[in-house]
C-alpha cells in the first residue's frame, strides 16, 4: 500500500513543481523534503550508481522490491534537478525552500549514502550534491547575496564548509577557464559574497559542528586552512574589475589572511595591488602591513611608495580614515629617517591646502604628532633664516625633496581657514608642542555633518546679527552674487 | 651689703616652724618696741637713693639693668629695656613698711588707732587740697546737724560783695520759694541768748529728762512758738509789700507804653512785630511753595546735523568694531544688538517704532526744520492708526509707505558708505552731512545718485500702491501654520505679499498681546519655509523672495534667538539628508535652488565673517562639503556650482579667510574648460576627475560663438533647468560660466593675496589659465580677465614671512627663599571666634595675675621674716646690753666693794 501511494505521490509531487505558482511550488517542496528524507532514512532508494540509458532497460531483471527502489531514485534524482533549477528562480521563497531541502537531502544522503561505501571516508559526503548546489549559486546571471547570506547558516559546519570551499575553487577555475579569465559582474559578486561569509575557527579545538560525522581530512584544520587558501588564491589569480579588488582589499587583512595557512602567498596580489596607485593601493596597505607586522615580509620602497601615495585625493576618497589609522601606524615608529619625516609633514601640509575641514581636522594633529615624535623635525616649525620654499612637490623620492629645507607655511595660511576648530589647530604650532601626542582615532570617522552640529547644537545667548539692514535678495556681501546671477 | 643679708634672712625664714615661732616671739615682743623699728630700719642703700636724685640714679651703672634681648626688632620700642632693680626694691619696701608692717604690729591687738581725718593717707592729695576739704567736710557736719531748727542762720551768699539776696529784689519774677530764706530771724544767737545754746535743744531729742527740765521746756515751747509766729506774720507782711510794689512797676510801664506812643513817631516795636506775623507766613508759604513747585528740566541739548552723523558714526564703528572682534574669535557679550536707538521706556520686546521716529528736533542751516515735523507727526498719525484700528479709509498710508522706504533706501546706503567711510575718513564726513541732512532737497539728490532705484515714476507707484491698498484688509491674524500662511499670501502680488507679511508683524505686534512674541516667531518659521517653496516652485518666484526679505530682515532682528533656531533646523535637516545619500551613494546631487537662496538669506541676516557663528558655521561647512562632494555632471551642475562659489565669496569677503573648496572648484571649472587633456601639469580634486565623462563640459563646441557672446548675469533658475536649444546658446551659456568663474577667482585673489602659501593655492590655477587656456581662442573679455589673473598671481611678492615659534616665558627655576608670610596674630594660635579668643586672653590675664599675686605674696612673707628676725635680733641685743649694763653695775660695786675693801685692808 505504502509503496504504491510513494509512487504516486512522487509523480504527483514532481508535476506539481513544475507549477507556476509559488505557493504550490513552495509546499511541494517541502513535501518531497519530507518524503524524501524519509525515503533515505528507511534506505528506501536504490544504492550505487544510477545505470545509465533508457528507464526501462534498468528495470529489466529486477525484482519488485529492486524495481520501486531504482523507481524511487529516479524519481529522486529528477526530483534534485528539479530543485537545482528552483535555485534560479525569481522569487526568493521558492529558492530559500529549495536551498534548505536540497541541504536536507544532502543530511540525508550524508547519513545513508547512496553510493556503495568506497574505503574512503571521504565520499561518504554527497559531493556532488554541493557542487549543484554552490553552481548554481554562484550563478552568473543573477545576483543570489541574500540566498549566500541564507546558505551562510550551513556554512557553520564545518565539514559542508571544507567541501563548498573546494567545490567554489573549481566553479570558479572551471568558469573562468571557459571564459579566457573574463568574467561577468553578476558571478563575481556571487562568488565574493560566498567566499566572504567562509571563515574558518581559529583553533582545531573549534571544529566541532559537523554535518556527518567526519573523519579524515576533513576534520583537521590546516586542511581547511588549505582549502581556504586555495579558494581565494585561485579567485585572486584572475583579472577582477577594480570595485571587487577594493572589496576584497577591505576585507583582506580583517577575515582572509588570518585564516590563510601561508598569508605570504598573498605578496603578489598585494604588490600588485599597491603598485595600481589610487584607492586600490590605499587599500592594500592594510594587507601590506599585517604581512610586514606578522610575517616579515621586507618591502623595498616601501615608504617611498607610500609618500607617492599622498595625493589631493587622499582627502576625497572614503577610505581616509582607514588611511590615515594606518599612516600613522607606519610613521609611529622612532627610527625613521629625519628627512622621510619631515617630507612626509611637509607633503601633508602642502596637500592640506586642498582638503576639506574633516580631514584638515585629521591632518593638522597628525603632522604635529610627527613633529611630537621626531623633535629635530621642529625646524619645519622654526626656522628663523629661510624665506624661500625650495620645497619639490613633484620630486617623488623623499629624500630628494628637500623638505627639511623648508617650512610649513601652509600650516600657517590654515591658521585663516574659515572653520573655527581648523582654525585653532593649525595655530597649535605657533606655540611649543605639549609633550603627549593627539590621539587622532577619534578624529578618523568624523564627518562634516557631525561638525555642523557641534555648532547646531550649541545654544547661545545672543546670537549676533548682520547689522547692515537687508533690503534685496542679491545684495548685500560684496554684491558677488547680484553681480553674476540675477532673479528670474 | 645690707641687702643681701636680708635676703639672706628671707630664705631663712620661708620654712613653716620657723616662721611660726617667730611670729609668736614678735607679738610679744612688739608691745614696747614698735616706735623705733622701723626709724632703725631704714637702710643704707634706701639712705643712699634718697639723698640721690634719680637722674643720678638712672646714670649709675651699679643701679642699672640691663635686659637682654633675643632679637633686635626694628622700629619697636620696649619699655622694658632698662630696669633700676634698687629703686624698684626700694619702693615696695616701703610700700610694704606702710601697709604690711602696720597691719603686722597690730595683729593681735583689741584696740587700735584709726585715723579718720579725711585723706590722712593720700599721698597724691596736696595738702591744702587736704585742708580745705577737711574744713568742707567740718562745716558740712556742723550744717546737717543744725539744719533742723536753723530757720534763717545760713550766712549771707554775696556776689561782687553784694547780697545775692538783695540783688534778687530786682527781679520782677518772685520765687515762692523764698520760705526759708524768709525763716532767718531766728539767728543762732538769738536762740543762744534766749535759752542758753543749741546744745541743749539738740539734746532734747534724747529719752530721759527731769521733771523740772519738762515744765521749762514747756514754756520754752510756747515761747518759740510765739517766735515763730510772730516771724511768719512779719513775712506775710514783707511779702504784701513786695507784692504791691512790683504792681506799681507794672502799672507804670503800662503807663509808660501809651505815653511812649505819642512821644514818638515810630510805630512801637510790639505793635510791628504783630502786623509783621502773617506777613511772614505768607512769604514763607512762598518760598515752600517755590521749593515743591517743579522745576524747569534742563531739557537735551538741541542737535546739529554734524553731531547726529558723529553719534551714528561712533554707533556704526561700535558696531564695526564688535565685528571684527568676533572675528578674531573673540567672545562678545551683550553689545553686538544692532538695535540702533534704545529709549528709556522701551519694553526690551524687539519693539522698535518706526525709522521717522529715531530723528531728533534737529537744526539745518540755522533753521528748525518744523515743517518736516509736522510731516512725519501726520504720517505717524497714519500710522498708528492703521496698525491698530484700521478703520482709516484709504489714505495716504500707500505713500507713506512707499516714503519709508525710500528712506530705508538711503539710511541703508548711508550707512554702507559711512562704514566704508570708516576706513577712509577723509571722504566720509562729506558724505554723512550729505545723506543725513534730513531735508527732502537732500534725499532726493541721493535718490538720483542710486541708480539702483527703481526706475518707475513715483506716480505709477502711487497709483500701482493705491489699487492694491483697495483690495487689502489693513489687519491680519497672524498664521497658525505654515498652510495658514500659504493661504494667506497665496495669489498676491510679490509687493502685496510683503505688504501683508509687514500688517501682520504690525497688528500681531509683541507689545499688544501676550502671545504675540511667540506668533510671530513662529511667522518667521513659516516666512523662512515659505521662501523655501518659492524657490522651489517651476518657474522659481524669486521676486516675491526678494520682496519679502526687508521683512524677515526686520523681524530678524526683532528675534534673533527664534531667527536662530530656525535657520539652524534648516542646515540640519539639510546637513543631516546630505550626509545620509553620501553615506549611501557616496555622492550628492547639488542642492537645490531654495538651499541657495537659504545660504543667500543666511548671508544677509547673519554676519558672516565671525570666528564661529551658530548659523554662518554649518552654513559655510555645507557650502564646503557641497562643493566637495557634488559631482559636476551638467550645466546646470556647473551653475549650482558657481553659484555656491558666488556665496562662497560672500560669505569670506570681509574676514578674508581661507575657503579651499572655493579654489578645488574654481580650478576644477577652469578645468572644464581645458580641451586637450593630456597633458595636465596640475592635479584636479575630487569632485573633478582629470579625464572622463562630463570632463568636458565646458569646453566650446565651435570657437565662432565667441564673437557673438556678450556677458549678461545668468538667472538663479539657471541652476535647475537650462533651455538652451541651439549649440550657439549652450556655447553661450558655457563663456558665461567661464567668466563668472574667472571673475570669481580674481576676487579670490585678491582675497588671498596676503597668505604666505599664496602662490601655491593658485599654482593648478596659473598653469591652467597660462598652459591650457591661453591656447584656446577665448573672447577678448574673458582673455583680459586672464590676464589680470595671471598678473595678480605672478605679482604677488613671495614674502614669506619667516616661521617662528611663539617665545614662551621660561619657566623660572625652584628658588629656596623661604616664603614670607605676614603673620598677624604671634605666639599660639588664637581661638578663631570671637568668644573663644575672648576666652583665652582671660585666662592670660588670670594666669599673669596669679603668678602676680603669688610672687607678692612671697615677698611679704619674706619681708614679714624679715621684720621678726630684726625684731628677734633687736631684742638680743637690747637684752645683752642690758646684762652687760647689769654686769657692768655689778662689777663697779663689785670694784667699788673690793677697793673699800682694799681700803679698809691697807
Amino acid at each position: 500500500m505504502l509503496t504504491c501511494d510513494t509512487v504516486h505521490v512522487s509523480f504527483i509531487l514532481y508535476v506539481i513543481l513544475q507549477s507556476e505558482k509559488e505557493k504550490d511550488v513552495v509546499n511541494a517542496v517541502n513535501a518531497c523534503s519530507k518524503l524524501f528524507s524519509t525515503l533515505l532514512e528507511k534506505k528506501d532508494l536504490f544504492l550505487g550508481k544510477l545505470p545509465t540509458g533508457e528507464e526501462e532497460e534498468a528495470f529489466i531483471g529486477l525484482s519488485a522490491e529492486e524495481k520501486y527502489r531504482l523507481f524511487m531514485r529516479q524519481r529522486y534524482s529528477s526530483c534534485v534537478e528539479m530543485l537545482l533549477e528552483h535555485l534560479d528562480h525569481e522569487l526568493y521563497s521558492v529558492k530559500e525552500s529549495a536551498l534548505c531541502c536540497l541541504m536536507k537531502f544532502a543530511e540525508g544522503e550524508g547519513r545513508h549514502p547512496l553510493e556503495d561505501l568506497d574505503w574512503s571516508e571521504h565520499y561518504s559526503f554527497p559531493r556532488e550534491l554541493l557542487q549543484g548546489v554552490v553552481d548554481r549559486l554562484l550563478s552568473r546571471t543573477t545576483e543570489n547575496s541574500m540566498l549566500i547570506s541564507r546558505f551562510q547558516e550551513f556554512l557553520e559546519m564545518e565539514d559542508v564548509r571544507y567541501y563548498v570551499m573546494s567545490s567554489i575553487r573549481e566553479n570558479v577555475g572551471k568558469v573562468l577557464a571557459k571564459n579566457k579569465g573574463v568574467g561577468e559582474p553578476f558571478m563575481f559578486n556571487n562568488v565574493f559574497s560566498l567566499m566572504s561569509n567562509i571563515s574558518i575557527p581559529s583553533q582545531e579545538s573549534g571544529l566541532t559542528n559537523f554535518m556527518i560525522k567526519q573523519e579524515g581530512e576533513s576534520c583537521l584544520l590546516s586542511e581547511h586552512k588549505r582549502a581556504f587558501e586555495k579558494m581565494w588564491l585561485g579567485f585572486l589569480k584572475y583579472k577582477l574589475p577594480s570595485n571587487m579588488y577594493k572589496k576584497i582589499l577591505v576585507i583582506l587583512h580583517d577575515s582572509i589572511l588570518p585564516h590563510m595557512s601561508k598569508p605570504t602567498l598573498m605578496i603578489d596580489f598585494l604588490t600588485a595591488a599597491y603598485d595600481v596607485g589610487g584607492a586600490i593601493s590605499l587599500l592594500a596597505l592594510n594587507g601590506l602591513f599585517v604581512l610586514i607586522h606578522q610575517h616579515n615580509l621586507d618591502y623595498p620602497d616601501f615608504y617611498k611608495k607610500l609618500y607617492n601615495l599622498l595625493e589631493p585625493s587622499v582627502f576625497h576618497v572614503k577610505y581616509r580614515a582607514r588611511f590615515f589609522h594606518l599612516a600613522n601606524l607606519f610613521l609611529s615608529s622612532s627610527h625613521l629617517p629625519l628627512y622621510l619625516v619631515a617630507a612626509f609633514a611637509k607633503r601633508l601640509a602642502r596637500l592640506a591646502l586642498t582638503a576639506p575641514p574633516t580631514a584638515l581636522l585629521i591632518v593638522l594633529p597628525f603632522i604635529c604628532n610627527l613633529i611630537r615624535r621626531h623633535p629635530s623635525c621642529r625646524v619645519l616649525v622654526h626656522k628663523p633664516k629661510s624665506v624661500e620654499d625650495p620645497y619639490l612637490m613633484e620630486e617623488e623620492d623623499p629624500a630628494q625633496c628637500r623638505a627639511l629645507e623648508s617650512s610649513l607655511w601652509e600650516i600657517k595660511t590654515l591658521q585663516s581657514h574659515y572653520h573655527p576648530d581648523v582654525a585653532k589647530a593649525a595655530g597649535s604650532i605657533n606655540t611649543p608642542l605639549s609633550g603627549l601626542e593627539d590621539d587622532i582615532s577619534e578624529l578618523l570617522e568624523k564627518t562634516t555633518y557631525e561638525l555642523m552640529e557641534r555648532d547646531l547644537k550649541q545654544t547661545r545667548k545672543t546670537v549676533p546679527l548682520e547689522f547692515e539692514t537687508a533690503t534685496q535678495l542679491l545684495k548685500g556681501g560684496g554684491d558677488v552674487l547680484g553681480q553674476h546671477f540675477c532673479l528670474g | 651689703m645690707n641687702k643681701t643679708r636680708w635676703v639672706r634672712h628671707g630664705w631663712r625664714c620661708s620654712g613653716e616652724s620657723v616662721m611660726s615661732e617667730v611670729s609668736a616671739q614678735s607679738v610679744l615682743a612688739h608691745l614696747f618696741q614698735m616706735g623705733k623699728v622701723p626709724k632703725k630700719k631704714r637702710s643704707v642703700a634706701d639712705k643712699v637713693r634718697k639723698a640721690k636724685t634719680s637722674f643720678e640714679i638712672k646714670n649709675n651703672p651699679f643701679e642699672v639693668k640691663i635686659n637682654r634681648k633675643k632679637f633686635d626688632v626694628l622700629g619697636r620700642k620696649s619699655k622694658h629695656d632698662v630696669g633700676l632693680p634698687g629703686v624698684s626694691r626700694s619702693k615696695a619696701n616701703n610700700k610694704r613698711k606702710e601697709t604690711l608692717l602696720k597691719e603686722y604690729k597690730q595683729k593681735g591687738r583689741s584696740s587700735k588707732f584709726i585715723d579718720k581725718r579725711f585723706g590722712e593717707y593720700d599721698t597724691q592729695m596736696a595738702p591744702e587740697d587736704k585742708i580745705l576739704k577737711r574744713f568742707a567736710l567740718e562745716r558740712q557736719r556742723v550744717h546737717d546737724k543744725k539744719d533742723l531748727y536753723n530757720l534763717n542762720e545760713d550766712e549771707e551768699l554775696t556776689h561782687y560783695g553784694q547780697s545775692l539776696a538783695e540783688m534778687e529784689k530786682f527781679n520782677d519774677a518772685v520765687d515762692s520759694d523764698d520760705e526759708s530764706e524768709e525763716k532767718g530771724l531766728l539767728s543762732a544767737e538769738l536762740t543762744a541768748s534766749h535759752f542758753g545754746g543749741g546744745g541743749l535743744l539738740r539734746k532734747k531729742t534724747g529719752g530721759q529728762q527731769d521733771g523740772e527740765e519738762t515744765h521749762r521746756a514747756k514754756s520754752r515751747q510756747e515761747l518759740i512758738d510765739e517766735l515763730i509766729q510772730k516771724s511768719k506774720q512779719e513775712k506775710r507782711e514783707r511779702q504784701v509789700r513786695k507784692e504791691e510794689s512790683q504792681e506799681l512797676t507794672e502799672k507804670l510801664d503800662q503807663e509808660w507804653k501809651s505815653i511812649q506812643a505819642l512821644l514818638v513817631k515810630k510805630t512801637p516795636k510790639c505793635d510791628r512785630a504783630e502786623e509783621e506775623k502773617p506777613k511772614l507766613e505768607q512769604y514763607d508759604m512762598m518760598v515752600r511753595e517755590l521749593v515743591f513747585d517743579m522745576k524747569a528740566q534742563p531739557s537735551e541739548k538741541l542737535k546739529t546735523p554734524e553731531e547726529l552723523a558723529r553719534e551714528e558714526r561712533e554707533k556704526l564703528q561700535k558696531l564695526e568694531s564688535d565685528r571684527l572682534r568676533r572675528m578674531m574669535g573673540e567672545e562678545v557679550e551683550e553689545s553686538s544688538q544692532s538695535q540702533s536707538h534704545i529709549s528709556a521706556d522701551d519694553l526690551h520686546d524687539g519693539f522698535i517704532l518706526d525709522k521717522d521716529d529715531e530723528k531728533t528736533l534737529s537744526y539745518q542751516d540755522g533753521k528748525w526744520n518744523i515743517e518736516e515735523e509736522a510731516d512725519k507727526d501726520k504720517t505717524e498719525e497714519d500710522d498708528e492708526e492703521e496698525g491698530h484700528s484700521g478703520e482709516v479709509e484709504d489714505g495716504d498710508a500707500g505713500e507713506e509707505e512707499e516714503e519709508e522706504e525710500e528712506d530705508d533706501n538711503a539710511d541703508e546706503e548711508g550707512r554702507r558708505r559711512r562704514r566704508r567711510g570708516s576706513r577712509r575718513p577723509a571722504m566720509m564726513k562729506k558724505m554723512v552731512t550729505l545723506t543725513w541732512s534730513p531735508s527732502k532737497k537732500a534725499t532726493t539728490e541721493e535718490r538720483k545718485e542710486t541708480s539702483a532705484q527703481p526706475s518707475l515714476s513715483k506716480e505709477e507707484i502711487k497709483a500701482q500702491q493705491e489699487a492694491a491698498k483697495a483690495e487689502l484688509p489693513y489687519t491680519f491674524t497672524a498664521p497658525e501654520s505654515y498652510s495658514d500662511l500659504k493661504d494667506l499670501l497665496q495669489g498676491h502680488t510679490p509687493d502685496n505679499q510683503r505688504l501683508i507679511v509687514a500688517r501682520t508683524q504690525k497688528s500681531n505686534h509683541a507689545s499688544l498681546a501676550v502671545g504675540n512674541k511667540l506668533k510671530l516667531q513662529k511667522m518667521f518659521g513659516f516666512l523662512l519655509e515659505y521662501i523655501g517653496e518659492l524657490a522651489t516652485r517651476s518657474p522659481p518666484e524669486l521676486v516675491a523672495v526678494d520682496k519679502l526679505i526687508p521683512e524677515l530682515y526686520s523681524m530678524c532682528q526683532m528675534f534673533p534667538e527664534a531667527a536662530c533656531k530656525a535657520m539652524q533646523s534648516i542646515f540640519e535637516d539639510a546637513g543631516h539628508t546630505m550626509e545620509e545619500v553620501l553615506e549611501v551613494k557616496g555622492h550628492v546631487p547639488f542642492p537645490a535652488l531654495d538651499m541657495l537662496v537659504y545660504l543667500k538669506v543666511t548671508g544677509l541676516l547673519f554676519p558672516t565673517s565671525d570666528f564661529r557663528h551658530p548659523v554662518t558655521t554649518p552654513a559655510l561647512l555645507y557650502i564646503s562639503q557641497a562643493l566637495t562632494k557634488c559631482p559636476v555632471r551638467s550645466l546646470q551642475d556647473v551653475t549650482s556650482g558657481l553659484v555656491l562659489c558666488c556665496l562662497g565669496v560672500e560669505y569670506v569677503t570681509f574676514s578674508k579667510r581661507f575657503l579651499p573648496e572655493l579654489i578645488n572648484f574654481l580650478a576644477g571649472t577652469l578645468h572644464l574648460a581645458v580641451k586637450d587633456k593630456t597633458s595636465l601639469g596640475y592635479t584636479v580634486v575630487p569632485p573633478f576627475r582629470p579625464t572622463g565623462k562630463c570632463s568636458d563640459l565646458l569646453v566650446l563646441s565651435d570657437s565662432e560663438s565667441c564673437a557673438s557672446w556678450t556677458k549678461k548675469s545668468l538667472p538663479l533658475s539657471a541652476t535647475r533647468h537650462l533651455e538652451l536649444r541651439s549649440e550657439r546658446d549652450r556655447d553661450h551659456h558655457r563663456l558665461t560660466c567661464v567668466s563668472t568663474c574667472l571673475d570669481l577667482v580674481k576676487r579670490c585673489c585678491l582675497l588671498y593675496k596676503d597668505l604666505p602659501s599664496f602662490t601655491c593655492i593658485f599654482r593648478p590655477i596659473r598653469t591652467l589659465l597660462s598652459e591650457h587656456l591661453s591656447a584656446q581662442t577665448l573672447p577678448e573679455l574673458l582673455q583680459e580677465l586672464r590676464g589680470e589673473i595671471l598678473e595678480s598671481i605672478g605679482g604677488a611678492a613671495v614674502t614669506r614671512c619667516r616661521l617662528v615659534l611663539e617665545k614662551k616665558k621660561p619657566i623660572p627655576l625652584k628658588l629656596l627663599t623661604p616664603k614670607i608670610v605676614e603673620v598677624l596674630d604671634y605666639g599660639k594660635k588664637r581661638g578663631c571666634n570671637r568668644e573663644e579668643r575672648e576666652k583665652e586672653r582671660l585666662k592670660h590675664k588670670y594666669k599673669k595675675e596669679f603668678k602676680g599675686a603669688l610672687r607678692e605674696i612671697r615677698k611679704d612673707t619674706r619681708f614679714l621674716a624679715r621684720e621678726k628676725l630684726t625684731e628677734v635680733m633687736d631684742r638680743d641685743s637690747e637684752r645683752k646690753r642690758k646684762v652687760r649694763e647689769l654686769f657692768g653695775s655689778l662689777a663697779t660695786q663689785e670694784g667699788e666693794w673690793k677697793a673699800l675693801k682694799r681700803m679698809k685692808s691697807k
